[in-house]
């Protein structure tokens, strides 16, 4: 129990009379980080954003099944998504800071919890751009616009504003697609070192990085999840031909 | 090949196309004409209001109070009564815009039928003719408010329920709301869904996340509706006819219970009963002009600002 | 390394219980107020205009009576309201003068100096008591009236109704509305709509057969002809129009316009339909211009794409295939531009020449719905049938606009669905 962070089961999600979600059931295990894999289409950012529950944005969106959390359902009539989304963190695939400055942008969670003290809010901003590994780069520039940033640095100062809330598990909804390859490393080695605290969740298409950061890899395609399993072993000798198919390189 | 290339796009076309060609062209010139017609017109407008207007035109034309029964002096009345007027209508029509386009835009889902209504409803508004809101202001502000509350609470003594520059003003803010609603929705549909989506997967809760977020973003979009509700407001005359307006005051209006006089009405009023029309034609320009120059560069300000907010958009 | 975070259960069914904010409640409680407003705002002037209007329904027959017994003086009331109309307010004698006047002035006499004479006259009426006893004069003998002869129609009508007087004091109200005679201040005031409705319909025809052509041609230059760059500037320049109040539309049609017609078509009466139905052009075209260009811009590329892969030119695709695809925005346009000249008051006021005449020529004066209550409410006292009639108008004018509205909207989206998505 201790180990296996999240739970789904039979989990399925219509998009109106759709159904873009078929029957998932697997398990994360904690303070791992498990990649999520697939074509475009198969339904795996779609899987991430029902982790914190941010499809209950779209309107036409419906879930049946489970999602236990340390055995807890989400999607429990009696839970409390802002709670939950406080708990489990995002990283978008475009970078998202908000037009304000660097500090701000990491302050923001703290801020609408109802943190206003300047020490404590120093502190916060401090050690969660160092933990996002970008303090250095920006500690004298704090008071700039987010916006004026490099793509590489937005997307980590939004790791950094995610750390900020203490969340349990993070959800990286391909973190590096849009960055340069140096940029990208550096994201991949923070994800190495994050994940001595954190859960991690990382969707990505990309499977060379799938390979290199994760511990654990699901396979989706079309909607259903084909595959889950250690990612070296997934890599090297996958069960289903699906999975070797997308591997080799031979669809997708 | 190239020439023959030609030859043959020249064949083509005598053969064929020669008679579509200059059906076409004439299509074309008749759209042409039409635009230019409008653009034309607009500018002889101007053209003769500012020609006209130019003599009377001056810095002691708008500073100063009329004289000699509204026949010579300038306009610093009307001018001020204008002021006051979208003055008030601003802070009773902006909060009120704003909300309702926040309402449209951040709660209201697509299948609500309550939303729906809301959005005809805007729309209507939009629609009604100025001088109905004037009957309602008529009706419903000095009648029914305004009489009710002197009746309630000034012992009968009339104060409130007679035409003056708060009921106009509010009559005035109903006339503007569509103008501010749209603005400000227009500048809200902007802000990225991925920045609501950031505020809300850091445990933003939805109104945390407009009120740090979404509003913030859209404050130039609320100034080019506060502007163009001002232009607008500015230059309506219906709806004050019988809600406050008045031909002629010897001073400013001291409170809100007080008459005013307004820029729009001061035209029309010389321009149809002035006790010697020819006379006061340079004034009537003038004042023309002064409406003209304060509606047309407010709204001037408003495209820059709401196209910028376009560009930015994209 | 080490773990600051505990290693305990953070989701639990208590930590992650369902929070009440009342920051939260109250937010979208008061917003969905403030929205529901609008709903209420469209229901209170249809509530108040209308409630104003009431009298007319229920009091018809007791103000007519009031009327006889005034006649015979009997009673408190008809004593005030004899008061009201004789000594109170003399200005709005004055009105009526100003409406009795023109149409004869023009019969009598054909200089165009005549005309703002007449108009200023409302002012020299106000100074000089003696030109009262002229109304009276007048309305003690109608066939000084009726004796207007430019248009034998006019005159007929006249006549005819100054006979239906007597029949009309007998009947409710409603008979009476449905009369031409706009006769409100009077000793037997007179509520025709007739020759209202027909000068408020001249101008609107007139406004949009000169509008709704100049306007959709403009935008179908703008949407399918005009470069980006051209299109850039043009689109401004053109709501720009938009932006000028009426009041100075109504200005210039009043002391330019109307006189520059009137020196190229020789007509008359310096101010009427016509100079009236022009002006308020220019005010709907930047409206039909706007809602057009938007339908016909809207139509999706692959439509026109499609259209010109097949060898048609550009203004053959612009005619042929967006044009019609456009039809239901450009009717929407129309809808809406009608809308805005019908209730349109300020250039009625200015540029109509306000005599309520019952005439289908289009150089004749004529007095709309909007700007009869324009010019006649201040004058009006709260709660008689004068102040009832203007409200019913209003509620009239308020429902025409609704429903054009509801046209516009609920026409134009089926249409559309049906043609794009083929349902």
């Amino acid at each position: 129990m201790k180990d296996i962070k999240i739970q789904v089961n039979d989990l399925s999600l219509y998009y109106g009379e759709k159904k873009a979600l078929k029957e998932i059931t697997m398990q994360v295990p904690a303070n791992k980080v498990t990649a999520l894999i697939g074509p475009s289409g198969c339904g795996k950012s779609t899987f991430l954003r029902c982790i914190n529950r941010m499809n209950d944005l779209i309107p036409s969106v419906s879930i049946t099944g489970q999602m236990l959390v340390e055995g807890v359902d989400i999607y429990d009539k009696n839970v409390d998504v802002v709670n939950i989304r406080k708990k489990i963190g995002m990283v978008f695939q475009k970078s998202n800071p908000f037009p304000k400055s660097i500090y701000e942008n990491v302050a923001y969670g703290s801020r609408i919890n109802g943190i206003n003290d300047k020490n404590t809010l120093d502190e916060i901003v401090e050690t969660s751009l160092r933990q996002a590994a970008i303090w250095d780069e920006l500690k004298d520039r704090l008071g700039d616009s987010a916006l004026g940033l490099s793509g590489g640095q937005q997307q980590r100062l939004c790791i950094a504003r995610t750390l900020a809330v203490s969340p349990d598990i993070i959800l990286m909804d391909e973190p590096a697609s849009a960055l340069d390859p140096i940029s990208t490393s550096k994201i991949e080695e923070l994800v190495h070192e994050l994940k001595e605290q954190y859960t991690i969740i990382i969707v990505t298409h990309n499977m060379q990085q799938a390979a290199r950061t994760s511990d654990h890899t699901a396979f989706f395609y079309m909607g259903e999840l084909i595959e889950m399993g250690k990612t070296n072993e997934i890599f090297t000798k996958p069960e289903k031909k699906q999975t070797e198919d997308y591997i080799t390189g031979r669809f997708g | 090949m190239n020439t023959a290339t030609k030859e043959i796009n020249s064949s083509l076309l005598s053969t064929q196309n020669k008679n579509t060609d200059i059906k076409g062209k004439l299509i074309v010139g008749v759209t042409q004409l039409a635009v230019f017609t409008i653009i034309a017109v607009l500018f002889i407008i101007l053209g003769i209001i500012v020609y006209e207007g130019r003599e009377k035109f001056s810095w002691e034309f708008i500073s100063s109070f009329p004289t000699n029964g509204m026949t010579e002096g300038g306009i610093f009345p009307a001018l001020i009564g204008t002021f006051i007027l979208v003055i008030v209508m601003s802070i009773a029509a902006v909060p009120f815009g704003t909300i309702t386009a926040i309402y449209l835009t951040e709660y209201a889902s697509e299948s609500s039928k309550f939303a729906a209504a809301v959005r005809f409803s805007v729309r209507t508004l939009a629609v009604v003719p100025s001088i109905i809101f004037g009957l309602f202001g008529l009706g419903f502000f000095i009648q029914f408010i305004g009489a009710g509350f002197d009746t309630a609470f000034n012992g009968g003594q009339l104060r409130w329920g007679q035409p003056n520059i708060l009921w106009a003003s509010l009559t005035m803010s109903l006339l503007t709301l569509p103008v501010i609603i749209v603005s400000v929705e227009e500048a809200l549909k902007t802000i990225p869904r991925e920045l609501r989506e950031a505020s809300l997967a850091l445990g933003a809760t939805k109104w945390q996340t407009i009120k740090n977020v979404v509003l913030p973003g859209s404050i130039s979009g609320i100034m080019t509706g506060t502007i163009l509700a001002v232009s607008r407001g500015a230059g309506e005359v219906a709806p004050i006819l019988f809600t406050g307006a008045a031909y002629y005051l010897a001073s400013l209006p001291g409170s809100l219970s007080d008459q005013f006089m307004n820029l729009g009405y001061h035209i029309y009023i010389m321009a149809t009963q002035s006790s010697d029309v020819e006379k006061t034609m340079p004034i009537q320009f003038a004042t023309t002009l002064v409406l003209l120059i304060l509606t047309l560069s407010l709204n001037l300000v408003a495209v820059v600002i709401r196209s910028r907010i376009r560009r930015k958009a994209k | 390394m080490n773990s600051q975070v505990p290693t305990k259960q953070n989701f639990t069914k208590e930590s992650l219980k369902k929070q009440f904010r009342l920051s939260e409640f109250l937010a979208e409680k008061i917003i969905s107020s403030v929205a529901f407003l609008s709903i209420a705002i469209i229901f209170l002037i249809f509530i108040f205009v209308f409630k104003e209007s009431l009298p007319i329904f229920s009091q018809g027959k007791e103000s007519v009576k009031t009327e006889m017994q005034q006649s015979t003086a009997s009673n408190d009331k008809p004593e005030s309201y004899g008061a009201e109309t004789e000594s109170l307010q003399p200005e709005s004698y004055g009105g009526v003068e100003k409406e009795e006047l023109q149409p004869e002035s023009y019969g009598g006499v054909e200089k165009e100096e005549l005309q703002p004479e007449s108009y200023g006259g409302v002012e020299k009426e106000n100074l000089q008591p003696e030109s009262y006893g002229g109304v009276e004069k007048e309305e003690l003998q109608p066939e000084s009236y009726g004796g207007v002869e430019v248009e034998p129609l006019v005159a007929e009508d006249n006549s005819a109704a100054t006979a239906e007087v007597k029949e009309e004091k007998e009947s409710s109200i409603w008979d009476s509305l449905l009369t031409p005679d706009w006769v409100p201040v009077s000793e037997n005031p007179r509520f025709g709509l007739l020759s209202l409705l027909i000068g408020t319909l001249k101008v609107t025809i007139i406004s949009m057969l000169i509008a709704g052509p100049i306007a959709i041609l403009a935008a179908l230059y703008t949407a399918c002809f005009a470069s980006k760059r051209t299109k850039e500037i043009i689109k401004p320049i053109i709501e720009m129009l938009a932006a000028f109040p009426s009041v100075v539309i109504g200005f210039f049609a009043l002391m330019i316009m109307a006189t520059f017609f009137q020196d190229i078509f020789g007509y008359d009466s310096r101010l009427n339909a016509f100079v009236g139905g022009v002006a308020m052009a220019l005010a709907s075209i930047p409206i039909i211009y706007t809602i057009s260009e938007d339908a016909l811009s809207s139509i999706p590329k692959t439509y026109t794409e499609a259209s010109l892969a097949l060898g048609a030119n550009k203004w053959q695709t612009a005619f042929y295939v967006v044009l019609p695809a456009a039809t239901p925005g450009i009717f929407a346009a129309l809808l809406l531009g009608v809308g805005r000249v019908f209730g349109e008051t300020m250039i009625a006021l200015m540029a109509t020449g306000n005599a309520a005449l019952m005439s289908a020529n289009p150089f004749e004066s004529v007095r709309t719905f909007a700007a009869t209550i324009g010019a006649e409410m201040a004058e009006t006292v709260f709660g008689e049938t004068h102040y009832s009639v203007l409200f019913f108008i209003g509620s009239l004018l308020f429902i025409f606009s609704f429903g054009l509205n509801a046209l516009a909207e609920f026409y134009v989206k089926g249409r559309l669905i049906k043609k794009f998505q083929g349902k």
